[in-house]
């Protein structure tokens, strides 16, 4: 017993203060793209070209980049001029609608609240059932950290479940294989109405790497309605929770201009150089 | 004996793990030779690293086995060729049991007298005319749709869990059948996780094959990506940086300590040892914060590419990271320790889930969970590529083969890995981290093995005469694993299968890919 309560209090008080402080992110720490002011010099398309995920499209002046497929590799940026693209620290990227993820321009519209009676069900309390779907266990470890007591997640009323008859929704991961079709539908089916959807990850939202695979489905909302998208692959804990959160109603305000390190990645080292070196080759190839 | 080292010597051929040999080298010998020579070289105490089929043209598949053998530290290649069918190795070597049952489903070829003969990943055939089990073209194949081995007779039930299991974790499902509470047998059955990576890998497009890598089983991102990085330089013949090297090792440890810390917290909760289980949880993020530290990613995602790594180490980031390093692992120690020192959890773990040494060695289990069974078994040690082959990790063992053996060695991988990485970290030198590497050379192979966190991860790589890939074959260490896990459960109670399971932790994508 004494060594238990040694242990509890060299091991201290570590949950984090989040949401009230922003959670402790790497330097290198890939967050939302951010597409700048300047137009794209004409005809340039590197970045359309070196996207392994097909996610960017050029239009007339500028560029657009679908987050809800991206995986957050950052090679575009790398090859872009200065201003026009780049990967800011920001974590905050859930949004409510699918086409709300295509960015053409600094801003996006992170996920509103539910609607009134919806928040009055689930504002205060919010039992989740996890299905993983195809997942890698990425997205799943970094949903099952936020049970954690670094985070905490109970203080927020939000809990995991075991059956479906428990929930209030699901949360998915994966881009919906082929083998867990019918499993997800059914277990959507088992909660009871109302019910929420959240799509967690790339595969989730758009099948990711696997869109267009005979194996698997183009995420979620090819078989069931989503009513919440969090990018990422995996998405930061920070990012699911801040998603949660604003559909919970309980973190308001688009606050993105505030975060002053929205700034371009800072090379360390060679690592600039490194990154260059393979692009090169990748053009070349 | 004499007469099987002839044979033998003419049957296949002998390499180096990541080490790149003509395609042509490898001997084709006739399904007999082939049955004889693989049965042979497993009961002298070598494993069934890998065994496949590609096909060779409309009518016959090429079956390739890779035997490991830990002594000597090389490995065997031989192949055959088959059309339709041919004489199950299952029935003299149970190791084949996985494999056979993955090419019968993949190119339609059936092993004759196969014990257990159903499907793996609950997929149709890549061959369309051929199905090893008749199914139409169009009929729809549900998963864990088969036969399961039943037990019957008054007081014996069945319960069946998954795919959607009480937990955030992977689908998968489990067939227990049983007497009261003691479990007669267990039965696996996955494929809903089955996502086409290796098709993919060799008709897909080229710049998304990294980040399939990294995905095959995202907990395992630094090591199936250093596999496939390791065999994509042999067979361009890139030399990587000694820098490059080390930092895949740090990289590698970092995600074995992450990875070994939250499976010792998860037994802790399974036995409501709650200390323990909370500050790992805690914990575990630390360590995936330091990989985050070094590439912006928690799982090491853009990290490891062939030719080298994407990101450096400056002098301020190494004192940071041996900072924390130090810190978190203080931490670790204290929270492992205090289990260690609880006899009511440790009670629960001794003698649960004990599999016997020679299942273990009749299974070809690898990595943590063969080491739990005593055997000296590691990638590292066995078949060192990088920087392994100059700075050696001891090999942890403990030998009682139940759940306490396999956290046990798990905790004393992690003081082995903090060590590897603080030596690494204090004499890392060089400044390269990249060497873009060249074209793959025509009509070559390579057999690329890592020890993982969970074990052996195998990557066989072949090009075609383009240089381009033509086939490409994964084994992660859960495919060796799962039968062993099962195996753990017999005649264990329903209620003890968590901890079992969570002492395993296996993959379900890596398996299903």
């Amino acid at each position: 017993m004494i060594k238990v309560l040694m242990a509890r209090a060299k091991q201290g008080y570590r949950t984090s203060a989040f949401p009230v402080e922003p959670p402790a992110l790497s330097d290198r720490f890939v967050g939302a793209p951010v597409i700048g002011r300047p137009k794209c010099p004409p005809k340039c398309s590197k970045c359309v070209e070196l996207c392994p995920m097909q996610c960017i499209s050029r239009n007339t002046e500028k560029i657009s980049i679908d987050i809800g497929k991206c995986i957050f590799c950052g090679k575009c940026a790398e090859s872009c001029s200065p201003g026009i693209l780049h990967f800011s620290k920001d974590y905050r990227m859930a949004v409510r609608k699918r086409e709300e993820l295509v960015l053409s321009g600094p801003v996006i519209n992170l996920a509103e609240e539910l609607n009134k009676e919806m928040k009055k069900l689930f504002g205060r309390s919010l039992k989740l059932r996890q299905v993983c779907a195809g997942g890698c266990n990425a997205c799943e470890a970094d949903v099952n950290v936020l049970n954690t007591l670094a985070w905490d997640l109970g203080r927020f009323g939000i809990q995991f479940v075991a059956s479906p008859r428990h929930a209030d929704g699901l949360l998915v991961t994966g881009p919906v294989t082929e083998n867990m079709k019918l499993a997800l539908k059914k277990t959507y089916e088992a909660v009871a109405n109302p019910k929420l959807v959240i799509a967690v990850g790339a595969c989730a939202i758009s099948g990711g790497i696997y869109e267009g695979h005979s194996e698997a489905n183009n995420g979620v909302q090819s078989i069931i309605p989503v009513d919440l998208f969090i990018p990422g692959c995996p998405p930061h804990p920070s990012t699911i929770l801040d998603g949660l959160l604003r559909l919970m109603g309980r973190l308001k305000g688009d606050a993105r201009e505030k975060i002053n390190d929205s700034q371009p990645i800072p090379p360390v080292g060679d690592q600039l150089e490194t990154r260059k070196k393979l692009i090169r080759s990748v053009i070349r190839s | 004996m004499f007469r099987g080292l002839i044979m033998s010597e003419k049957n296949y051929i002998s390499i180096h793990n990541s080490e790149a040999f003509p395609v042509k080298s490898i001997p084709i010998v006739d399904i007999d030779d082939f049955r004889e020579t693989v049965i042979t070289e497993i009961e002298r105490g070598k494993r069934l690293a890998s065994f496949f089929g590609r096909p060779l043209n409309e009518s016959a598949v090429c079956l390739t086995a890779v035997i490991a053998d830990d002594k000597r530290g090389c490995l065997q290649i031989l192949s055959t060729e088959v059309e339709k069918s041919y004489q199950s190795l299952t029935p003299d070597c149970s190791q084949a049991n996985c494999f056979e049952r993955e090419i019968a489903e993949q190119w339609g070829i059936v092993p004759l007298g196969h014990p257990w003969f159903k499907p793996l990943r609950f997929h149709h055939s890549y061959r369309k005319e051929y199905d090893a089990w008749e199914r139409g073209l169009d009929e729809e194949i549900l998963p864990a749709h088969t036969d399961f081995y039943q037990v019957s007779g008054d007081e014996v039930h069945e319960v069946a869990v998954g795919p959607v299991h009480a937990g955030v974790i992977e689908p998968g499902h489990f067939r227990f059948q049983c007497s009261g509470e003691r479990v007669f047998h267990l039965e696996i059955a996955l494929g809903f996780q089955h996502r086409g990576i290796e098709r993919a890998i060799i008709s897909g497009d080229k710049s998304k094959i990294p980040h399939y890598m990294e995905t095959l089983a995202g907990d395992t991102t630094i090591g199936h990506s250093v596999a496939y990085a390791q065999a994509m330089e042999a067979l361009s013949g890139c030399l990587v940086s000694g820098r490059a090297q080390i930092l895949r090792g740090i990289m590698l440890e970092l995600e074995r300590m992450a990875n070994h810390v939250g499976d010792i917290g998860a037994l802790a909760n399974d036995v409501a040892f709650l200390p323990t289980a909370s500050y790992c949880g805690r914990l575990r993020g630390d360590y995936l914060n330091m990989t985050a530290m070094i590439c912006g990613n928690r799982f090491g995602r853009n990290m490891v590419r062939p030719g080298g790594v994407m990101y450096n180490l400056d002098a301020s980031l190494i004192s940071q990271l041996s900072r924390k390093l130090e810190e978190v692992f203080s931490d670790t120690e204290n929270a492992i320790g205090l289990m260690w020192d609880s006899p009511s959890a440790i009670g629960r773990f001794e003698d649960t889930g004990k599999i016997s040494r020679e299942i273990a060695e009749e299974l070809g289990l690898v990595g943590v969970a063969a080491r739990a069974c005593g055997f000296e078994r590691d990638v590292r040690f066995d078949f060192p590529t990088g920087i392994y082959c100059f700075s050696q990790i001891p090999v942890a063992t403990f030998s009682t083969c139940d759940v306490f053996a396999r956290a046990y060695v798990r905790g004393l991988e992690i003081q082995r890995s903090k060590s590897f990485i603080c030596e690494q970290l204090e004499t890392i030198t060089g400044d390269d981290i990249f060497t873009v590497p060249g074209d793959s050379a025509p009509d070559m192979a390579v057999v690329s093995m890592l020890e993982g966190w969970r074990g052996e991860i195998c990557h066989f790589a072949m090009t075609g005469a383009d240089g381009n890939l033509l086939h490409y074959k994964v084994v992660d260490p859960s495919f060796h694993n799962w039968n062993g896990l099962a195996a753990s459960m017999r005649n264990e109670e329903v209620s003890n299968f968590p901890i079992c399971n969570k002492s395993f932790n296996l993959s379900y994508c890596g398996h299903d890919l």
